[in-house]
């Protein structure tokens, strides 16, 4: 499928719409925020023919949004958000994915960059020795399946219980930390067997941990509301439901390829598979997804407590304070109520490689959150910026209350080994001020800066386009990663 | 463009033919993640070179420990599913259990249901985390090579 520039109508300078006129198919439109760069890296690999397949789905609302930072997935574009009416419409695992509730957490510290930095590299062995990261790391935290089905039901409740948690933790997390409705009896052994032995660990791929510099704070105002302070350390964690998530979406995969074809549902990809969210397969995924999810707020969360026992152990206890920014999601399908042409809609919102962003006023956010929005963090590539964000009310109608995610690649991972050394690369960083732990080098190469696009430009689009607005922009230190 | 699930592909398929090149496989360019195209005589070696480009794309070393044996036994809608159920029970088996397989007896297969015996061992390293097998533009297709498929992984 041949997809050009001249097949979209510019809406804005930050918004095209490819028509459902493009093919026969479509059933909704499907929106991209982009300047004319970014919409010419997105038509550089299959993102926006992914789209159109994800347009083609039974019984969506409204019209698909491909975020800036898009890039080729499978199935659904990385960077991209679907709406399905409830009930009446469909829930896919494939458009979810495998990493299901991969998010951020950001963390704000009262350190300053001076009085830190001859401790940086201190720190990050510290963060690398504490936080398990790598391919077949083990937790610190082994569940009994009885445990695990707790961790299931509770998120970061579960945390909170076991001391890994403060109160003001759980406030300040997507759903306060606890999906309604998670239901691990819908999760098979099979997930159990993957995932009790991985809470408290970062895994691998693009997955990090990273110190910054608030280096830039573009609303003062929210920016102290926040905890972040300008000259200040703050900490970002980038994980998810490790193999328990992966199990449960391979799982659901597979078995809703029966499901299809129960419920007659064709598609134009077997990976975009999914059943009437109304249904016993729908339902049963559900729960299951919302149990995935629990997981990783509460992997996150254990992570955080590893992190904050790092500082201490750096810093001394009364310096090392770190104040919960927020935590969200990227890889996430929740039932919310957006207006759509006019209408509020109960709808299953699907976000893959996107995130939440919904502006001030919604009531599930904590008290003080409430003026200003909810914070939308978007990690850039290693070595470059990083971007804390605030969701506005434009969202809601244009995108679904959704914004960009991070970076977005534009380069293979077989082509970022080939071009660049993983010792070379860390190498560099380490001249940039940047200290690196990295349990493997082709790995650190594969997440080289040049495979990703500009992250301020994508801010810059989410911003101009008006579905979230700038609070400030971090600049790393260290990286951890696996 | 829209699938329909296909249980039956030309039986003389199912035959090796000697005129054919060997098995393999090749990795494809992917922006986020890894793909790799995958070619057999027929439906049997598809299967067993799936797997073994996948520890050889994953980078798996075993150790020299005993050999480990299991049977595999699995469902699927047709041949697609299978392929991609069979590529998963063993990433699953590597992070359950951390065994990995050099040996694949592929005896029983057909478009509904697969049994192997695989032979294998303790993973002494897996350099490359695979989150998952998909089904992203899954087709098992005729091709000069005998039969062929082009796999896209999670990472």
């Amino acid at each position: 499928m041949l997809i050009t520039k001249q097949d979209f109508r510019r809406v804005s300078d930050y918004l095209w719409e490819l028509p459902t006129s493009f093919h026969p198919q479509m059933k909704v439109p499907v929106w991209l925020f982009a300047d004319d760069e970014l919409l010419e890296d997105a038509l550089g690999d299959l993102s926006v023919t992914q789209a159109v397949n994800v347009a083609c789905l039974p019984g969506l609302v409204g019209h698909v949004v491909v975020m800036p930072d898009v890039h080729q997935g499978y199935g659904m574009p990385i960077g991209g958000v679907m709406a399905a009416k409830v009930p009446g419409g469909i829930i896919s695992p494939g458009a979810v994915g495998y990493d299901i509730n991969c998010g951020v957490r950001v963390l704000a510290s009262q350190i300053d960059y001076p009085s830190a930095k001859p401790h940086l590299s201190e720190l990050a062995s510290a963060l690398y020795r504490n936080c398990p990261s790598g391919v077949g790391e083990k937790g610190s935290v082994p569940l009994s399946l009885a445990e695990l089905d707790e961790v299931c039901r509770k998120g970061a409740k579960w945390a909170l219980e076991q001391d890994y948690a403060q109160p003001e933790d759980l406030a300040r997390t997507e759903e306060f930390g606890c999906l309604v409705g998670a239901d691990p009896e819908q999760a098979s052994k099979r997930a159990k067997d993957r995932g009790r032995g991985q809470v408290g660990t970062l895994g691998a791929g693009n997955h990090f941990l990273e110190v910054d510099v608030v280096e830039e704070v573009a609303d003062p105002d929210a920016a102290a509301i926040m905890g972040l302070q300008e000259g200040c350390l703050a900490i970002q964690i980038h994980c998810g439901s490790r193999g328990f998530g992966h199990q449960i979406c391979t799982d659901y995969v597979q078995d809703f390829q029966l499901a299809v074809i129960k419920y007659g549902i064709h598609l134009p990809d077997r990976e975009l598979v999914c059943a009437p969210i109304d249904s016993p397969e729908g339902q049963s995924y559900l729960g299951a997804m919302k149990a995935a999810a629990n997981y990783a707020f509460a992997n996150r969360q254990v992570l955080a407590w590893h992190t904050r026992r790092s500082f201490e152990e750096v810093f001394g206890v009364k310096q090392a304070h770190l104040r919960q920014v927020y935590d969200i999601a990227h890889n996430m399908a929740k039932i919310e109520t957006h207006q759509v042409d006019g209408k509020e809609m109960t709808l299953c919102v699907h976000r893959k490689g996107a995130t939440r962003a919904f502006g001030p006023g919604f009531a599930g956010l904590p008290e003080d959150y409430r003026p200003i929005g909810q914070p939308v963090l978007v990690p850039g590539s290693m070595g470059t910026e990083s971007w804390v964000l605030l969701g506005t009310e434009l969202s809601d109608r244009l995108s679904f209350g959704s914004s960009c995610h991070g970076a977005g690649r534009v380069m293979s991972r077989a082509r970022a080994k080939r071009e660049v050394r993983g010792d070379r690369l860390r190498h560099e960083l380490e001249k940039g001020g940047i200290n690196v732990r990295a349990g493997s080098m082709p790995g650190l190469a594969e997440e080289a800066p040049q495979a990703y696009k500009d992250v301020s430009r994508v801010v810059n689009v989410v911003s101009q386009a008006g579905i979230a607005r700038k609070v400030a922009r971090l600049r790393p230190v260290a990286v951890v990663k696996g | 463009m829209f699938f329909k699930v296909l249980d039956t592909i030309d039986a003389n398929l199912m035959k090796s033919s000697d005129s054919l090149p060997l098995a393999g496989f090749e990795e494809v360019d992917h922006t986020a993640d890894w793909a790799y195209r995958v070619w057999g005589r027929d439906m049997r070696e598809l299967f067993v070179e799936a797997a073994v480009a996948l520890y050889a794309i994953a980078g798996v070393a075993l150790t020299d420990a005993d050999p480990v044996i299991r049977t595999v036994q699995l469902n699927g809608v047709d041949y697609e599913s299978l392929l991609v159920a069979w590529l998963n029970e063993l990433l699953y088996l590597n992070e359950s259990e951390g065994l990995g397989f050099r040996q694949f007896d592929i005896q029983q297969l057909d478009a509904h249901h697969l049994q192997a015996q695989i032979t294998g061992a303790p993973v002494q390293q897996w350099t490359k985390f695979i989150k998952a097998m998909t089904y992203h533009n899954l087709a098992i297709k005729p091709s000069d090579r005998g039969l062929e498929a082009t796999l896209v992984m999670d990472v």
